[in-house]
């Protein structure tokens, strides 16, 4: 089928287009037709999404991939992961080249509004920060009146800069970079003062550092960064089953649902909830199109949320993060699924 | 008088002198150094700061190449050894990513059992390339095609290919050299075939695909054969019709259809496994190669009377060069879906190959055109002097003489088409410059890694494009030469 | 007397339409308008309905909305809040700026190792060899990674200039400051400022800078007059008057009057806080992309300049030679001035390229047109199809500039054919 697709539109056949899924309409059968999702990830971000030496995508939202592959096609290994740039991210999106965006996208008013997308939920909670070095002497933000910071061009944390200066009354110099890697390699050679971006990001770059000791991570948290996949604005029962994996993931770790106790729980578990989200009571699956067990695979696929943060990016990673707003609301965070019922 | 002529020249030599060895400074080494560096005051100034050049180079350089680490797991673990081997100042090159990652900067993500896909699919292309590319000298063919069918082989062992494939590329690389000494023109036949094998074995999957492109192909020349007694102009519409035809209602379904009766297929690779070199040399190649028809119309049409299609012509020309690839690139990536009809939808690879087509038909025009002005005018008038009409002019006259002197031209547009690969990155593939590096770096081990990628990719850059640029400007002067 | 009737015109039929070269021209012309017509049309269609499925518009007005991004040392005032056309235009410039910049001293240096790679200097002769190919054989990317690279890994940051001992020092009589982050160069100052010409739009020309350049081109003009009257006299008299400290004068004499006027001075960079402050900050990603744009079309030029030189005649130097002429004169009064017939159409298209290849200032984070326009001000609005038509319109308009001037140029310096 794909092979018949490549030669159609490498002949004249080009215009006609061979393959061709359809921009709007139904994303789920699309999907399943193809027994294939087609996920729009990150260029390479450390702990969110990166390929290791064999290829293999791995992540914190690299496992938002695979939870929905798993949700929905019974195989977290049936993704197609497609890298994007901050530029050709939402485009991809809207074209209808991937199912889904799992590229830690910052959920704003005019990107769910106006760029047609729907953002289906949070995944990290995160905000833009400041890193400096120690010998700089520098406390607090408001302490960086003059310094050259370095930014990344393009993206939203290059508006929230902008703004958190102008209305502290504060002036800078920008140093723009095209991506991380550059940001840090002129960061740690001295180039600018400060390196800004979100604060997992930050805590991640100052990890690799030779002499993490010698940085630290300034208070200020200047934005709001709520990441989050996004899906196409129009196809609401695909957004549906991506916003509701997300959900199963978190309040899988609410209930103390783990990869390990699935099978055990789905078997004999006497809370409701854990019943109706691992598929042993009602026909929750059936509402979005799924099958019953359609959590419960999610859920195998790389573990419930907290495993996940845990293994990809958590404080017994290298890059160290604690939970702090992406703890359960239980334990004060705004990790919070609404009820299964 | 006599006595007052002897009086005048007191010493007449009557022996030859034997030859003298020329003075010290005159020979050897010293003037050698003396003619060439420091025959005057600027010159020996322009010797001084070349020295002073070079040593800069090396004193800066040479203790990071020295103190080179191949074996480690991360960069940390480098910097451990470095430091545990050569002090806690020095700095050294951590060549480990690239011992445990060139397999990404070479082939992406194309599955590591399948390497010898691309490696003979890679040195078949030299003898597709043969008959058009190194046709002027039967000496440098012998080598090029030998040297080729060796890499190959020991490469494709090296992988690990399969023995039947080892086979196959053994009977086309050494038949291809046997062929070539005894009647060379039968290896255009492989250059036709080249596209649709090199596609096969690079994307994999069923062979009845490109099997049944080709019959399009072969019955709608068939239709030309037949018609073309009747009629020249409706044996052109007959062929192309019946081609498209075929290719459009009928390739597909039947190609689906005989790989059920006959399985012949092997493991399909999407294209978003392509990266590093691997897709640097598929976009510069298929760029090059699909250009090569669009660029010869355009130049035909650019030189034309006709005004429309002249301006025409003109206009898409310097409209493509007039704006940078990178925003070609962007049309690929982000305005293609736009301009097509709603719901297409193909790979990112395939559209910028598209817009990379597009690009390079425009600087291959300006190429043909040059050729094409090239060539004595006599050519022309003979070719009418015989009555043949224009596409018979075009065909056996004009353009075969035109095409061979742009040669080196096309080779030259196909080495800054090559570097230009590098700006995919741009949309989000991964190029081996910047794409492979940014993911590796993206891993914890390899986070901070710079200079080594670089060095890397760099030197393969300069390998490949430096031998390009030697041989076409060998090309060039024998080309010359044969038209004096 | 037979009547000899012309050959009887045959009445026109369809099928000549094909067959008759009178009329096939006209009917291929028809059909290929027809087609691209058809082309277009069915493009602007499917784009028409594709924006309306998306439930988008075709609307320049997000141009005129607040940009919010800041852009490092822009060439006219800009601030976050200024709109994402003067983005644009500031962006346009930039790219103006390299270019300019870039083509100039790439033709400076192309030149330079054009003729030294046929110097008889052995050593210097191979060094120019090895970096006309290193540069012709490695992707500009590649260049403009490593050479902001090596400006940031070499250069201090500006705190080791800090302090009673400070590390590094300033050089140029501590006018110049280089830095990990910008090459910091004093400004020029004023004593007697004579104010400023507003040019609307936040535009401000200081009118001393008016003053200069009015000396500096009148200076021009008149240098040309006093040439001509030398040439005058020349034909007259056969001697010819020297010129050389007229022209001097001309153009020195008027200008350090004003200089005196003005009060003109320099101000040099100085430590303050974080930064040099003071004088003028140029950023390292500039002059890192300028001098790769330098280096990297600089040894295409110098092939340029090689194959120009060596298609001159052999001939012509030896005439030269012959009478008298010394090997520099040689080259600039006989060698050059043909060479560069065969020179210029190509330096044209490396001028060309030299443009386009700005475009990969992304790399490096100068915010040039394809920084601001084709990038945070696309990635903010969401207007990708507007942004990259006008982009590419942008840049086509610019190529036309560059090859209309230089073809200009060109035609003047042509041999003139009789």
């Amino acid at each position: 089928m794909k092979r018949t697709a490549f030669l159609g539109t490498l002949t004249a056949a080009t215009l006609l287009g061979g393959g061709a899924f359809a921009a709007e309409g139904d994303t789920l059968a699309e999907v399943k037709a193809r027994d294939e999702l087609i996920c729009g990830v990150n260029t390479g971000l450390v702990g969110f999404a990166a390929p290791d030496a064999n290829g293999n995508w791995a992540g914190f939202d690299i496992a938002v991939c695979k939870a929905v592959a798993a949700a929905v096609l019974g195989d977290p290994s049936k993704v197609k992961y497609v890298p994007t740039t901050g530029q050709t991210r939402f485009t991809a999106l809207s074209s209808g080249e991937v199912d889904v965006l799992a590229r830690n996208s910052t959920w704003t008013y005019s990107r769910d509004t106006d760029l047609k997308l729907d953002f289906v939920g949070v995944n990290y909670y995160d905000g833009q920060g400041f890193m400096v070095n120690k010998d700089l002497g520098v406390t607090s933000a408001k302490e960086l009146d003059g310094a050259t910071i370095c930014i990344q061009t393009g993206t939203t944390t290059e508006l929230n800069l902008a703004d958190y200066f102008r209305a502290n009354n504060m002036s800078y110099q920008p140093v723009n970079i095209d991506s991380n890697a550059e940001g840090e390699q002129q960061y740690m050679a001295g180039a600018c003062d400060a390196y800004t971006t979100d604060a997992s990001g930050l805590a991640a770059t100052r990890a690799a550092f030779a002499d993490p000791e010698n940085h630290i991570i300034l208070p200020e948290i200047i934005s709001k960064e709520p990441l989050g996949p996004a899906v196409r604005h129009g196809d609401n029962n695909w957004g549906d089953i991506v916003r509701w994996t997300l959900n199963a993931l978190i309040a899988a770790e609410e209930y103390g649902v783990t990869s390990t106790n699935l099978e055990e729980l789905s078997a004999n578990s006497a809370n409701p909830e854990v019943q109706r989200l691992l598929g042993t009571s009602d026909e929750l699956g059936a509402m979005m199109g799924l099958d019953n067990e359609w959590a419960k695979r999610a859920i195998a696929a790389s573990g419930n949320y907290g495993e996940i943060f845990a293994a990809t990016i958590g404080e017994q990673t290298p890059i160290g993060l604690a939970r702090g707003l992406n703890a359960q609301w239980t334990q004060g965070g705004l990790m919070y699924a609404p009820p299964f019922r | 008088m006599s006595e007052l002529h002897a009086q005048t020249v007191p010493f007449v030599r009557d022996t030859m002198l034997p030859q003298q060895p020329p003075p010290n400074r005159e020979t050897g080494a010293l003037h050698w150094l003396r003619a060439n560096l420091f025959s005057g005051p600027i010159n020996t100034i322009l010797t001084i700061l070349g020295l002073l050049i070079i040593w800069f180079l090396v004193s800066h350089f040479w203790d990071w190449f020295a103190h080179s680490v191949w074996n480690a797991e991360s960069l940390t673990q480098c910097r451990e050894i470095i430091a545990a081997t050569w002090g806690e100042d020095a700095r050294g090159a951590c060549w480990a990513v690239i011992r445990e990652r060139w397999h990404q900067y070479m082939f992406g993500f194309y599955p590591r059992e399948l390497y010898f896909r691309p490696i003979i699919a890679f040195g078949f292309l030299f003898v597709a390339l043969a008959p058009v590319l190194f046709s002027e000298s039967v000496r440098i063919r012998r080598i090029v095609l030998i040297v080729a069918a060796a890499a190959t082989l020991i490469l494709s062992v090296m992988v690990g290919a399969p023995l039947p494939w080892l086979v196959f590329a053994a009977i086309v690389m050494i038949g291809a050299v046997v062929v070539a000494e005894r009647n060379a023109p039968w290896l255009l036949i492989f250059s036709a075939l080249y596209p649709l094998l090199g596609v096969w074995m690079l994307w994999g999957g069923s062979a009845w695909g490109e099997l049944s492109v080709l019959a399009s192909v072969a019955l709608g020349w068939l239709a030309w054969r037949l018609s073309v007694r009747i009629s020249p102009l409706i044996a052109v519409i007959a062929g192309v019709a019946v081609t498209l035809a075929l290719l459009l209602f009928v390739a597909g379904d039947a190609a689906e259809d005989l790989q059920s009766l006959i399985p012949l297929d092997i493991t399909a690779i999407d294209s978003d496994q392509f990266g590093g070199f691997l897709l640097s040399i598929t976009i510069g190649v298929a760029g090059i190669a699909l250009s090569l028809p669009l660029g010869i119309i355009l130049a035909l049409a650019r030189r034309s009377d006709m005004f429309l299609v002249n301006k025409l012509a003109v206009v898409f020309i310097e409209f493509i060069r007039g704006v940078p690839l990178i925003t070609l690139l962007f049309v690929a990536s982000l305005l293609l879906n736009y301009f097509l009809p709603p719901g297409t939808n193909f790979d990112i690879i395939l559209r910028v190959i598209i817009m990379v087509t597009i690009f390079a038909a425009a600087y291959m025009a300006e190429v043909i055109r040059g050729g094409l002005a090239a060539l004595p005018k006599g050519q022309y008038e003979a070719a009418d002097a015989l009555g043949l009409d224009y596409w018979k002019a075009q065909r056996l006259i004009i353009l075969p003489q035109a095409l061979k002197i742009s040669i080196p031209g096309i080779v030259s547009t196909f080495i800054g088409m090559f570097k230009d690969t590098t700006l995919v990155v741009f949309v989000g593939l991964f190029d081996p410059l910047k794409g492979i590096s940014d993911f590796v770096r993206a891993n914890f081990a390899w986070k901070g890694v710079y200079w080594e990628p670089f060095i890397f990719t760099g030197a393969i850059f300069f390998i490949i494009c430096f031998s390009m640029s030697r041989y076409s400007m060998y090309l060039e002067r024998r080309l010359q030469r044969d038209h004096r | 007397m037979s009547d000899i009737t012309a050959p009887a015109q045959p009445s026109f039929r369809p099928s000549m339409l094909i067959y008759d070269r009178r009329y096939r021209s006209l009917t291929i012309q028809v059909v290929v308008f027809i087609l691209v017509m058809a082309a277009a049309w069915w493009l602007v269609g499917n784009t028409i309905q594709n924006l309306r499925a998306m439930g988008k518009d075709f609307d320049f007005g997000f141009l005129w909305s607040r940009a919010g991004y800041d852009i490092p040392s822009p060439p006219i005032p800009y601030t976050s809040n200024d709109t994402h056309l003067r983005a644009t235009i500031v962006g346009l410039l930039n790219t103006i700026i390299i270019s300019f910049l870039g083509c100039i001293a790439a033709t400076i240096l192309g030149v330079a190792v054009g003729v030294a790679r046929l110097s008889n200097n052995w050593l210097f002769a191979r060094l120019m060899t090895i970096y006309v190919e290193m540069f012709r054989n490695i992707p500009l990317l590649l260049w403009i990674l490593i050479i902001y690279a090596i400006f940031t890994e070499i250069l201090p940051a500006p705190s080791a200039y800090r302090g009673d001992d400070p590390a590094w020092s300033m050089i140029l009589f501590d006018n110049v400051a280089l830095t990990n982050r910008y090459t910091a160069i004093p400004t020029l100052g004023l004593t007697n400022d004579p104010g400023e010409l507003d040019l609307g739009a936040r535009i401000l020309i200081d009118w001393a800078t008016i003053a200069f350049a009015v000396v500096l081109i009148g200076g021009w003009f008149v240098r040309k007059a006093v040439l001509a009257w030398a040439q005058r006299t020349q034909d007259r008299t056969g001697d010819r008057p020297t010129t050389w400290w007229i022209n001097l004068a001309i153009m020195v004499v008027p200008s350090l009057l004003l200089i005196w006027y003005f009060g003109l001075h320099l101000i040099p960079p100085e430590l303050k806080g974080f930064n040099f402050g003071g004088g003028l900050n140029v950023q390292n990603a500039f002059v890192a992309l300028w001098l790769a744009l330098t280096l990297y079309t600089g040894a295409f030029i110098a092939e340029i300049v090689r194959a120009g030189i060596l298609a001159v005649s052999r001939g012509q130097t030896e005439a030269a030679y012959a009478l008298g002429m010394r090997s520099n004169k040689t080259m600039n009064l006989v060698i050059l001035p043909q060479a560069l017939r065969v020179i210029i159409p190509p330096l044209i298209s490396q001028y060309l390229n030299l443009t386009k290849n700005s475009s990969l200032a992304i790399a490096v984070g100068y915010m040039d047109l394809r920084g601001t326009l084709g990038g945070t001000t696309l990635n903010q609005t969401g207007r990708e199809l507007e942004a990259i038509v006008l982009m590419m319109l942008i840049y086509l308009a610019l190529s036309l500039v560059i090859s209309g001037v230089m073809n200009i140029h060109n035609n003047r310096v042509k041999l003139k054919e009789r």
